[in-house]
């Protein structure tokens, strides 16, 4: 088996990280394993090494090999191999396929939860609100309840106009 | 003010104190923030690094938090400077490096500090003594919703924060402690619970963070994985694991003094007496020996001394803390001398380690191993 950082030399240190229900190996000769700092169990993560493995390889198959630039940023594919960090927020959508699988061999999911900034969680809060006073309008017409209809139509435009008016500040 | 002014003294810090400060040193909760619409640092252009720094240095130094704050641009600092900051374990090596376009702002306790275009635009952190991950977490979190009224972050609904590297997207959260754990490093347990945190998607790292070596038996302790798991989630699950490490370092120490009472003996009474009679030592040579100190401090074994002092000494006896007391610039083989005389004073008070722990008097000697 060769090393696959190098690809060079015969792989003699087998790495495997188990974490939850993921697991991830990685072999490597004793020359890059030195180099990557694997033999210092302290200052070892295999996250780190990962990333600038398989990163730009997901990204080249998934651009089909040829050179993708991000529109905003003007960083490339080359870049990241090089850097291992991206040129901009933008990148993101720019490199989003190949970024994937790097994002879930990486994480515990692939998709956020936690923290969102206050100013878009009130967004969100009132794009939900609407969505489903707007199902609830649908049920009262439907049911030929048009007190209700009435009260749901009125509620819908105060929550539009609160909308419009947090996007328009 | 210069910032030699503004530090509060390593006495002075080393002397604060948390719940477990005997295993845990400090808790720290990290998150990374970058603006909406700007190329992250290491890609931006100077002029563009400027412009963001020119938007965040003021927005952070106006947050009620950072009343009476340090702030500077870091080619206003001096490497020693930095290097002492580093020491401080108050930015980042890497941020040490950084010149004209990156900036650092630190509140007047040194409880909360931000380094402006590091690897983020913003990377806050909030610091505690001993084992207070929550109350990091609560207070960094109140920081981030202020200053979130005052700039536009890079936040996409499905990913959450964007982050120049694609281990920090999500929550951007870094939640660490920094453990002493010498009685798992005498048992030889440690690499099996290093092994088993990472099992659980956790780093264990030195000293200074990624890439440094465990000086002292310190070990930082963190979470890896930032996407998917909310914040909360993620320090619940850090503190459920650091209580398990505590518990194994008290018993490694116990057992410790029950089965190898000369071994744990002899390593803090050797320790006690190169540090207190020598007169050369290089800075990795003292943190190992301090190490004991400390250890020795937690059994009794130093009736005199407070942990606040070895803690302090950690801190001094490190290279640009010593260059700093001295006007010519020092060689590596200066620093070693000019740190055995500091030690010798500092420790001319300090009475030779006991016998024994209090209550254990009378130790017998190690048993022999079972196999």
């Amino acid at each position: 088996m060769l090393c696959c950082v190098c690809k060079e030399k015969e792989a003699t240190v087998h790495l495997t990280q188990i974490a939850g229900d993921k697991m991830q190996k990685v072999d490597l000769c004793e020359e890059c394993a030195k180099q990557k700092g694997v033999n210092d169990p302290a200052g070892f993560s295999l996250a780190d090494l990962l990333l600038g493995l398989g990163a730009s390889q997901e990204m080249e198959n998934a651009s089909g090999g040829s050179e993708v630039k991000c529109p905003a940023c003007g960083f490339t594919q080359a870049d990241f191999k090089k850097a291992g960090r991206l040129g901009c927020s933008q990148c993101y959508q720019t490199f989003a396929e190949g970024l994937e699988q790097l994002l879930k061999s990486m994480h515990k999911g692939t998709r956020h939860k936690g923290k969102v900034p206050a100013a878009l969680r009130e967004t969100q809060d009132l794009a939900e609100r609407l969505k489903s006073l707007q199902k609830k309008l649908e049920k009262a017409v439907n049911d030929e309840n048009f007190e209700q209809a009435a009260q749901c139509r009125d509620e819908i435009k105060v929550t539009k106009d609160k909308l419009s008016s947090i996007s328009a500040s | 003010m210069n910032i030699h002014e503004f530090l509060i003294t390593p006495a002075e810090t080393s002397r604060r104190d948390g719940p477990h400060s005997k295993i845990v040193m400090s808790s720290r909760v990290r998150l990374a923030r970058n603006l909406k619409g700007v190329a992250f640092p290491g890609w931006a252009k100077k002029a563009e690094r400027i412009r963001a720094l020119e938007i965040l240095r003021p927005a952070v130094e106006q947050l009620p938090s950072m009343k009476n704050s340090f702030s500077e641009s870091m080619d206003n600092l001096t490497a020693l400077d930095k290097q002492i900051l580093v020491e401080r374990h108050l930015i980042s090596r890497e941020h040490a490096a950084k010149n004209a376009g990156s900036g650092l702002v630190i509140n007047k306790e040194e409880s909360l500090c931000v380094m402006i275009n590091e690897e983020d635009h913003l990377r806050m952190q909030a610091l505690r003594p001993g084992l207070q991950l929550k109350q990091a977490w609560a207070v960094l979190d109140q920081f981030d919703s202020a200053l979130e009224k005052k700039v536009e972050y890079a936040f996409d609904p499905s990913l959450g924060y964007l982050t120049a590297c694609p281990t920090n997207l999500g929550t951007g959260i870094r939640v660490s402690a920094m453990l002493h754990l010498p009685g798992l490093v005498l048992s030889e347990q440690i690499n099996q619970i290093i092994s088993a945190v990472n099992k659980l998607g956790l780093a264990v790292r030195g000293l200074y963070g990624e890439g440094t070596e465990a000086l002292g038996n310190v070990f930082q302790v963190s979470n890896q994985m930032t996407l998917g798991e909310a914040e909360p989630d993620i320090v619940e699950r850090l503190n459920k694991v650091l209580a398990q490490i505590i518990e194994h370092e008290e018993n490694a120490r116990g057992s410790l003094l029950e089965k190898k009472p000369k071994t744990v003996l002899n390593q803090i009474g050797r320790a006690y007496g190169i540090l207190a009679n020598s007169h050369s030592i290089s800075s990795k040579e003292t943190m190992n020996l301090l190490s004991f100190m400390r250890l020795g401090t937690d059994l009794g074994l130093f009736p005199d001394v407070q942990r606040g002092l070895v803690d302090e000494l950690f801190v001094i006896t490190q290279p640009a803390h010593l260059q700093k007391q001295f006007s010519e610039k020092l060689g590596a083989d200066e620093r070693d001398l000019l740190r055995a005389d500091m030690l010798r004073d500092r420790l001319r008070n300090v009475s030779r380690p006991l016998n024994a722990p209090p209550g254990l008097e009378g130790t017998k000697l190690d048993k022999p191993s079972e196999e």
